[in-house]
């Protein structure tokens, strides 16, 4: 604790600095390019990628036997159609956010404190972007048909339906993994170079020299890359804002009880704003400890991301505030009953409680500096926070689809072992990407913390920028 | 000495960005036109001093939404209206609303397809070689150097004359950049 409020001096916690002025160029392209390059692959990377790769083998029975026996693995049936597939989507989908709004809303807003968390956060939005497409792809049942939904001239002379919310979510969401894969390999090219350049065994050199596409850092490349840098921030922020307001369109343009509300865009977005922030936190927390990189990640970071989650859990609160006020005053008896249902007798109550616990009540804890700054305290809200949101789809799917229209219709949903083993499989999906990524690139972006060291410098001493330089 | 025509150009290197900036503007000043700096991170201010003011990029990235917005929407009024149009209650085949989402998800698309395949590009990219990689010092150009390269190809280039201009700048080393790998560089 001694140590969170020496890097937060009272005075104005957004005076703090962000980097250590005593870095140079040298140190922190050395501290950050060595996790990849010279330091030995440590014994927790191998636990933990070993424990994301026995997880990703469940994945890959569980779609073994899907694609063999077909969906009735599942517990999915007429009502309850979406269970945990479309719910492990939204909440994939979800945590995906929190990349995009660090990488480029943060860019937009000259925030600088995103510079060290920006890559993984990036990451993080990649993979739990393939993690999401998994579902919908194995909800499909005819999961090799997948491409029926795709606009491509058949013989059939057929296209997909155009004014489907399920078709508009294949086009946001393909557009959104293409964004977001191209704003994270264009960041990566000057620190594939430096790779490159650092690299001392030839197959490195060779791999990190194909990716860097021959980078050389010349001032008009450099000057055409911010613009191109930019332009893509500036496109990725509607496009992250439209990615969970097509994912609520799902719902929302239904007429299931429950689902036809006019608030869910804002506050799906939102909820996956402060989900995907959990996620960062819960990823950051570790891997900071892990690499030494507490100075690179400060507190000052988790304090802005906890704030962040403060914020946007607040306008999730508000969600479910107005969600259920407009069920009764709209007065529909359908709406209403479905309301009483999810909140007081019907089967998933509980579940509803839960979330309100998880998500709302719990989470006013962060008005407080003092847990703010607790490392330990975060982690665990975080995951608090992660596990409230899933329930959150829970209740929204299942309580709405099985307790709709006609009471002769109501069944109730619990999920079968390939339902959790698809689920538990895509996280091992995305921890074992993660831990390649982690191994294999720079989580931290090198040059934007070069960048970085030189306005710390030009701060601090507006003469002797040479304090930046260090000789080898 | 080399016979010139196997010569890239000279390359200077500074250790620190002001430097290598006002280096690169007195090397305007004194009528050189062809030369390029390199950093290890964008360096304000820099790609002016060397005479680049404009790029096409925003320009490429504007036709590649455009062409997104009107592809993306002529694709789904053609398969409703004209190719495939099912009257359900009466409706109007062209529901302009419900396209509203497809064609923005396929403007973002498009401009950003544009913004990350026109960077490469202008800058000439992928590029697997380039005489600067002769000179094994050029690497901290990714890390810590400050590289000012003159070239050959510029009609005030002259590689006494030139070497003799770059030492008036200050630079830690001068280094003569070959064209081709054989003939491997040698500090000055």
């Amino acid at each position: 604790m001694a140590d969170a409020t020496s890097h937060l001096p009272a005075a104005g916690e957004g005076n703090a600095p962000i980097l250590d002025p005593r870095y140079t160029y040298a140190s922190v392209t050395e501290k950050i390019s060595s996790i990849v390059l010279t330091r030995k692959t440590g014994r927790g990377w191998i636990f933990g990628f070993g424990i994301g790769f026995l997880l990703l083998m469940i994945m890959f029975y569980t779609i073994g036997m899907v694609l063999v026996r077909g969906v009735g693995l599942f517990g999915i049936n007429i009502p309850v159609a979406w269970g945990f597939d479309i719910l492990n989507f939204v909440w994939w989908i979800g945590i995906g956010h929190a990349g995009t709004l660090i990488s480029a809303i943060l860019l937009l807003l000259k925030q600088e404190w995103r510079t060290s968390i920006n890559r993984f956060a990036e990451a993080m939005t990649l993979f739990a972007v393939a993690c999401a497409g998994l579902f919908p792809l194995m909800h499909l049942g005819r999961v090799p048909k997948f491409y029926y939904i795709l606009p491509y001239p058949d013989t059939m002379g057929l296209w997909p339906q155009f004014r489907s919310p399920l078709v508009w979510d294949v086009f946001a969401v393909g557009t959104y993994f293409t964004i977001s894969l191209l704003f994270w390999f264009i960041g990566l090219i000057p620190d594939l170079a430096t790779l490159r350049d650092r690299s001392s065994s030839r197959v490195g050199r060779w791999i990190y020299g194909i990716l860097a596409m021959g980078w050389r850092g010349s001032a008009m490349h450099w000057h055409r890359y911010e613009v191109a840098y930019l332009l893509l921030a500036g496109l990725a922020t509607p496009l992250v804002v439209s990615v969970h307001t097509v994912v609520s369109f799902d719902f929302a343009v239904s007429q299931t009880p429950g689902w036809h509300a006019t608030i869910f865009p804002p506050y799906f977005v939102a909820g996956a704003i402060y989900s995907g922030f959990a996620m960062v936190l819960t990823l950051a927390i570790p891997l900071r400890k892990a690499y030494g990189l507490e100075d690179f990640i400060t507190a000052r970071h988790l304090d802005n991301m906890a704030k962040v989650m403060l914020a946007t859990g607040l306008i999730v609160a508000y969600g479910y505030a107005i969600e259920a006020f407009m069920a009764f005053y709209g007065g529909n008896e359908h709406e209403i009953s479905a309301f009483r249902l999810r909140m007081l007798t019907g089967p998933y109550a509980l579940f509803f409680w839960a979330l309100i616990l998880f998500n709302v009540l719990i989470p006013q804890s962060l008005w407080l500096t003092r847990v703010r700054h607790s490392v330990p305290l975060l982690f665990v809200l975080s995951i608090i926070i992660n596990i409230g949101m899933w329930l959150e789809r829970f209740v929204i799917i299942v309580s709405s689809l099985s307790r709709s229209f006609m009471q002769s219709k109501w069944q109730e949903y619990w999920p079968t072992r390939f339902d959790w083993g698809l689920f538990i499989g895509t996280i091992g999906l995305f921890l074992s990407l993660l831990y390649l990524f982690i191994r294999f690139l720079p989580m931290i972006s090198v040059f934007e913390m070069r960048e970085l060291v030189a306005r710390t410098h030009e701060e601090a001493e507006p003469s002797a920028s040479s304090s930046g330089r260090v000789e080898e | 000495m080399k016979p010139a025509h196997r010569i890239y150009g000279l390359l200077a290197e500074f250790d620190r960005p002001d430097v290598l900036l006002e280096a690169a503007r007195r090397a305007r000043e004194a009528g050189y036109t062809r030369m390029e700096a390199y950093t290890p991170f964008p360096v304000h201010g820099l790609a002016a001093a060397v005479g680049f003011h404009h790029t096409k990029l925003p320009l490429i990235v504007l036709v590649g939404g455009i062409v997104g917005a009107v592809g993306g929407f002529f694709m789904q009024w053609y398969a409703s209206v004209v190719d495939y149009p099912i009257n359900i209650g009466g409706r109007p085949l062209n529901s302009w609303p419900a396209f509203i989402v497809i064609t923005f998800e396929l403007t973002i698309l498009c401009a950003g397809l544009a913004a990350v395949l026109g960077m490469l590009a202008l800058n000439g990219l992928p590029q697997p070689y380039h005489p600067l990689f002769n000179i094994p010092r050029f690497e901290v150009a990714s890390r810590t150097g400050f590289f000012l390269s003159l070239q050959r190809r510029d009609p005030k280039f002259d590689l006494a004359e030139t070497r003799r201009f770059l030492e008036t700048l200050s630079p830690k080393a001068i280094y003569e950049v070959p064209v081709l790998p054989e003939a491997k560089a040698s500090a000055a």
